[in-house]
């Protein structure tokens, strides 16, 4: 299962923040610090999985961003690190090189194409998750 | 990499000015929003926590006005929506804005009510209450022409909907299943998901849509449909095994590439899909041989194909190998993987020398050689710089582990303990540790030592089973008397050294610990009196570091102890100085010990040494206060009412919401104005007219306000009121794995260590220690005497328990009625299907090796034959087997002495207790197998009745039973029996208990009567949360509301409290201690079922088991 997905960049920031458990708002912050220090304190050639509480965060560097997603027991750490970049992709191609900004300008596109894409792993295929998307801006110009 | 910020954030204002970098399909839009262009600017340029703060202060004020303006757009509201995201992801509070969310998802244009939807799938929770405003809008949005709307509600409800609003959607959705684009379909299959997620029963009858959904022509929803199958196949493998070959056939599709391109990943066909896949096919394989046999071809495919050198086809490997060492075992594909495993292991990759240790930590139980193959690998671990690949092998020598290395393994654990500072990793090693400790322990001096690190280490975090369980491994001790004395004292004189040290501050458990054990046993020692043990305490309860906890602990040994000092001045001071502390609990243990210290005979008698064991009757109702009370009453004082009855009085004044649906559930209708379950239960004390009186007032207070209190769970706190000493709590020890060691393992060559390093010996030395007992010299010693070794510290059975279960077992029995084995095998009896469920799910080996040794033409014939998954429902399954080889002479006399012999055992073993008819599993000539069930008050108990009906004698019968996930089985002493007589029945017994509380699969086997009275239903009816509640029709027999409730109480083993008019109590427990109460309610045909538990999912469980009852019957 997984139990959230983070964008933050190395300042601790967070870019981006998706529950799929529902955590109370007041810990968010906390949560997501904590996050984030651990996933700095690694280098590269330590290997991108940490055990936080009963968790497992997967965590892959782009940039100055990280995208780290939480999970519980039932995943596989490497086929969930491989759906990040899986994601990283998508939104690649939909912002045509993403950048840390775009995705701040762009918050709520970007998480319609996490939802096409999580709730398990649910979609991957790069058009599938972006047709609903384009779909919606098509029209709205149309207006 | 700071510099590239530095760099962006100075390129940002040009940015601003020209337009978004990128500029994909719908950057260019983003400028011109310049409200949240602004902000997220002003997020971009922070320096300090305190800026961000003052920007999404003055920001969220600024939307609060936005907002709440009529003259706002709904497009500007779009835009605010995407600023109140931000100001949430930062961790600020913007529920003004949850409700404009709900509106705008409600009333916007396409891109707009995404974005509503969007935030409220951000904002809300599965129980917040706003959400039961957006049902509207999604039913409307279902029903829409447009499917752009339609898809956003699928997915909308597919993260977050209310369960008790699944039934007004839930026809809708199940009409998208057929919809002609894929989207809606999919999306459709994740709502029914998520469906099953949160309210399983809800969506029981569309299983059938379900197979249509994996037949899909799309891949996508065939994919979808997958999440729901690993899920119930989860719960429940044997009845999905027929779709075992679709299955199969989807994998060897999508292995083989024939499914579109664009569903590769990097050139892998849709490596996910195949990952889904081998998780349901590794559940569904798992000890089912023939199952299993249907997959060997695409399993040996797939591991052929992932041979491409990228991550995702790592994962693809590792859930292979996963698979393969879940399923029946076939030695090629064992081989293929664990040479996988080796890849993984030695690879310079860490993140695969991660999976590559994770794979072996799960398959070492089964096949420990590869550990002797990795372990310079696994020592190299062991000293990793990251401590994350530490971590994971900690855990693996923490499954080979046995009574050779078990201190070199704690060792190397406590090591890890001083370096981590992680608060849930010490939880976790230390349970490991004490649990080693417990099992392994190689002598006296060194369990006490580890416990003592365990106890400083894990001080007050650590789970409090810990200290209890070794409390009482200390108090109960084990067989023999003065090894336990030993134990103690040494126990004894180590804690005296420890508390000696000066300046060294232990944890309060530690020393809460020390201070029992010091008051128990210090009379074991000789040299130091007790006057002397009490001076040492009396300086611990002056610290000021202590708690007021431990200071009571502190007091009681000192109390303790006080009669074997005879006169002590400690004791007095000790008093002088309690009797006028502040802290009142300390008062009145002072007190205490000064009126006893007063009375030396009193406290002699009622302090004995070394008595801890021994029960006490205690009289709970307080039954010798009654004149007290009853004077009291007289005198006019107000009559005692209840915590919970006076919790309720008060909610009942007070104005709550109601939260349910009206018309959808009956408890709106069918309870209004009615009294709780807890009212009635008052009616029913035990002492005293006090609360009759209550009993009522508050039946009149409750007739009003009644419904409020049954409105909402969550107001009142939520308790775990389990009662008990819990004594189902403890730890389970791990079978050891030396049982499990197969013996073709060859021992690692010594010889080759003689050229090495000195660093390399060390390593190799470490090896040594480690791996030992895995090999198989070692374990050849090691079986004879492996009980005795490896339990050390196994506990005596508890007198105690076993009474008062003889005492609570008043079930009248309609005991065997047992005429032959053929005909009582397949009536249609429930008891009998659960058993076969059972049956099924636990793999059943019997493997007899027989040796004939008095058959003249041979001289010796050992013969091995194994009856794998003996389905119940083919008793010929020996025929199937090599079993032409073994002719024994029949004879006819035997089946009559077997039956009367089973008879006889039969009655002796089980009068007290409820259980199942005998049924044969299997037979041939020789040899046949009946078993049948037990349900203990602590476990179900199978027995298996094993018959020779051969006229030899059969050496080295051989009965193994393997319980299936989150059960354990234990054997009962006595039952090995290596020879077998002619013609004898021999009985083994084996109790199954749930290891860990789940509530998946099959659970009715451990469903217990729980007694309580009608006053202790309220309370606990109260403190749970976990409420669910059902119409369900009866059938014409059962109409009254008796028979139905014994309907249920037969088959389902609930205990009925208390039948009230047309309403009835029932309450019952899930094995070891989850309790589950049930409200009934008849009106005309239809039983009103309530349910309340303090978990989750058995409400759920045990509503749909009752359906079945009621309904079926």
């Amino acid at each position: 299962m997984i139990k959230y997905f983070l964008i933050v960049n190395k300042q601790g920031q967070t870019r981006l923040s998706k529950y799929y458990e529902h955590v109370d708002i007041n810990k968010h912050t906390l949560l997501e610090t904590e996050v984030v220090k651990r996933c700095l304190s690694r280098s590269n050639e330590q290997c991108s999985f940490i055990e936080y509480k009963d968790f497992k965060l997967i965590h892959r560097q782009y940039a100055a961003l990280f995208i780290v997603v939480g999970v519980d027991d039932t995943e596989t750490e490497m086929a969930i690190y491989e759906f990040i970049h899986n994601s990283v992709e998508v939104l690649d191609e939909y912002f045509s090189r993403v950048s840390e900004l775009d995705k701040m300008f762009n918050l709520d596109k970007v998480h319609i194409i996490l939802d096409e894409m999580v709730c398990r792993i649910v979609e991957t295929n790069r058009e599938r998750i972006l047709a609903p998307l384009l779909i919606l801006y098509v029209r709205n110009q149309a207006w | 990499m700071s510099d590239i910020v530095e760099k962006t954030l100075t390129a940002l204002p040009g940015l601003f000015l020209q337009n978004q970098p990128g500029g994909g399909p719908a950057a260019a839009k983003a400028s011109f929003s310049s409200r949240l262009g602004s902000l997220v600017r002003g997020i971009t340029a922070l320096t300090s926590k305190h800026e961000e703060e003052k920007l999404i202060q003055q920001e969220l004020s600024s939307l609060k006005a936005t907002v709440s303006a009529p003259t706002t757009t709904l497009k500007m509201m779009k835009e605010c929506m995407v600023r109140l995201i931000y100001c949430e992801m930062l961790g600020y509070d913007a529920s003004f804005g949850y409700i404009h969310a709900i509106k705008l998802a409600q009333q916007g244009n396409l891109l707009e009510k995404r974005v509503g939807y969007l935030a409220v799938s951000l904002f809300l929770h599965e129980s917040h209450e706003l959400l039961l405003l957006l049902v509207n809008t999604v039913v409307k949005d279902l029903q829409s022409t447009n499917l752009v709307e339609v898809c956003m509600a699928l997915t909308v409800v597919s993260q977050i909907f209310p369960r008790e609003m699944i039934p007004a959607v839930l026809p809708l959705i199940e009409d998208k299943l057929q919809h002609s684009k894929e989207i809606i379909r999919r999306k459709a299959v994740l709502a029914l998901y998520k469906f099953h997620l949160i309210a399983p029963n809800q969506v029981q009858h569309i299983h059938i849509k379900f197979r249509k959904a994996l037949c899909d022509r799309d891949v996508g929803v065939m994919a979808a449909s997958l999440h729901i199958y690993l899920r119930m196949i989860k719960e429940n493998s044997s009845g999905y095994k027929d779709l075992t070959g679709s299955f199969v056939t989807i994998l060897k599709q999508v292995v083989g590439g024939k499914l579109p391109v664009d569903f590769n990943y990097h050139s892998v066909p849709a490596p996910w899909l195949q990952i889904q896949l081998l998780r349901i096919l590794g559940l569904l394989g798992k000890d089912d041989q023939r199952t299993s046999e249907l997959m060997y071809d695409v399993l040996d495919e797939s591991l052929r194909r992932a041979e491409l050198n990228h991550n995702v086809t790592y994962a693809i490997l590792f859930e292979c190998v996963h698979t393969v060492y879940s399923i029946y075992p076939k030695s090629e594909l064992l081989e293929k993987a664990a040479k996988c495993i080796g890849k993984f292991v030695l690879s310079p990759k860490i993140n695969l020398k991660y999976l590559g240790l994770k794979a072996l930590t799960y398959v070492i139980q089964q096949d420990p050689t590869l550990a002797l193959q990795h372990q310079m690998t696994i020592i190299e671990c062991l000293d990793h710089p990251d401590p994350i690949i530490k971590r994971e092998t900690l855990e693996l020598l923490y499954r080979i582990t046995n009574a050779q290395n078990v201190t070199v393994i704690v060792q190397k654990m406590l090591e890890y303990l001083h370096q981590s500072k992680e608060e849930y990793v010490i939880v976790n090693l230390v349970g490991k540790i004490a649990e080693l400790a417990e099992k392994y322990a190689p002598d006296n001096a060194w369990f006490i030592q580890t416990m003592n690190a365990v106890f400083s280490v894990g001080g007050d975090v650590m789970h409090p089973d810990i200290p209890n369980n070794f409390l009482r491994l200390l108090a109960e001790g084990f067989d023999d008397e003065t090894e336990d004395q030993q134990l103690r004292l040494y126990a004894v004189q180590s804690y005296l050294t420890l508390l000696d040290m000066e300046n060294v501050f232990y944890p309060q458990r530690f020393l809460q610990v020390m201070s029992w054990v010091l008051g128990e046993y210090s009379y074991l020692l000789d040299k130091e009196t007790p006057a002397e043990v009490i001076a040492k305490l009396y300086k611990l309860l002056m610290n000021d570091s202590v708690s007021s906890e431990t200071k009571t602990w502190l007091i009681a040994a000192v109390t303790k102890l006080t009669p074997q000092a005879h006169s002590s001045d400690t004791v007095e001071r000790l008093i002088h100085e309690f009797t006028i502390s502040l802290d009142t609990c300390m008062r009145q243990h002072a007190f205490e010990l000064k009126h006893l210290h007063e009375n030396v005979e009193l406290m002699t008698s009622l302090l004995p040494v070394d008595r801890s064991c021994e029960d006490l009757a205690v009289d709970a109702s307080l039954s010798f206060l009654d004149g007290f009370v009853a004077e009291g009453l007289s005198q006019g004082a107000a009559p005692y009412k209840p915590h919970h009855q006076r919790q309720e009085e008060k909610l009942s004044q007070e104005k709550v919401l109601n939260f349910e649906p009206y018309g959808l559930s009956f408890s709106s209708s069918g309870f209004t104005g009615r009294q709780s379950p807890a009212g009635i239960s008052l009616g029913s004390d035990i002492s005293g007219n006090s609360a009759e009186t209550g009993l009522k007032e508050t039946n009149s207070l409750k007739l009003e306000g009644i419904k409020k209190l049954w409105g909402k769970e969550g107001y009142l706190p939520k308790k775990e009121s389990k009662t008990g000493d819990e004594s189902g709590a403890l730890p389970i020890p791990q079978e050891s794995i030396m049982e499990n060691v197969d013996q073709t393992i060859t021992k690692k060559d010594q010889s080759q260590v003689l050229t090495q390093s000195k660093e390399e010996k060390e390593k190799q030395l470490l090896a040594s220690s480690l791996f030992v007992g895995l090999g198989s010299e070692s374990t050849v010693n090691l079986l004879g005497k492996a009980d005795t070794v490896s339990h050390k510290f196994r506990r005596k059975s508890k007198i105690k328990e076993a009474k008062s279960g003889e005492a609570s077992s008043t079930h009248n029995m309609t005991c065997s009625s047992f005429s032959s084995l053929s005909n009582v095998a397949y009536e249609d009896d429930y008891y009998l299907n659960t058993l076969h469920d059972r049956g099924d799910k636990e793999l059943k080996t019997f493997s007899l090796n027989s040796e004939l040794l008095d058959s003249e033409s041979l001289t010796e014939l050992p013969l091995v034959e194994k009856f794998s998954n003996c389905s119940l429902s083919t008793p010929s399954l020996f025929a199937d087997n090599s079993m032409e080889i073994f002719h024994p002479p029949q004879s006819i006399a035997a089946s009559v002495a077997k039956e009367s012999s089973l008879a006889s055992s039969f009655l002796e073993e089980t009068t007290e207790y409820i259980h199942s008819n005998a049924m044969e599993v299997c037979n041939n000539e020789t040899i046949s197998v009946s078993s049948y069930k037990i349900w203990k008050d602590d476990c179900l108990l199978m027995v298996w009745s094993v018959t020779n009906k051969s006229g030899l004698e059969l050496k080295s019968a051989n009965l193994e039973i393997f319980p299936a996930e989150n059960f354990k089985v234990t054997e009962q002493p006595g039952c090995c029996l290596p020879i077998m007589e002619a013609e004898s029945t021999k009985s083994f017994q084996y109790s199954v208990q749930i290891e860990k509380p789940f509530t998946e699969g099959i659970l009715s086997g451990f469903i217990r009567p729980l007694k309580i009275s009608s006053e202790d239903f309220g309370k606990l009816w109260l403190s749970f949360a976990n409420d669910v509640k059902q119409n369900v029709k009866m059938s014409e027999s059962q109409a009254a509301l008796p028979s139905a409730l014994k309907t249920l109480q037969q088959k389902l083993r609930l205990h009925i409290i208390e039948i009230i008019g047309n309403e009835g109590l029932l309450a019952c427990q899930l094995l070891p201690s989850i309790p589950c109460l049930l409200h009934c309610r008849v009106y005309a045909d239809v039983l009103a079922l309530w349910f309340r538990s303090s978990c989750s999912t058995l409400p759920d469980y045990l509503l749909y088991q009752c359906q079945k009852v009621i309904e079926g019957s």
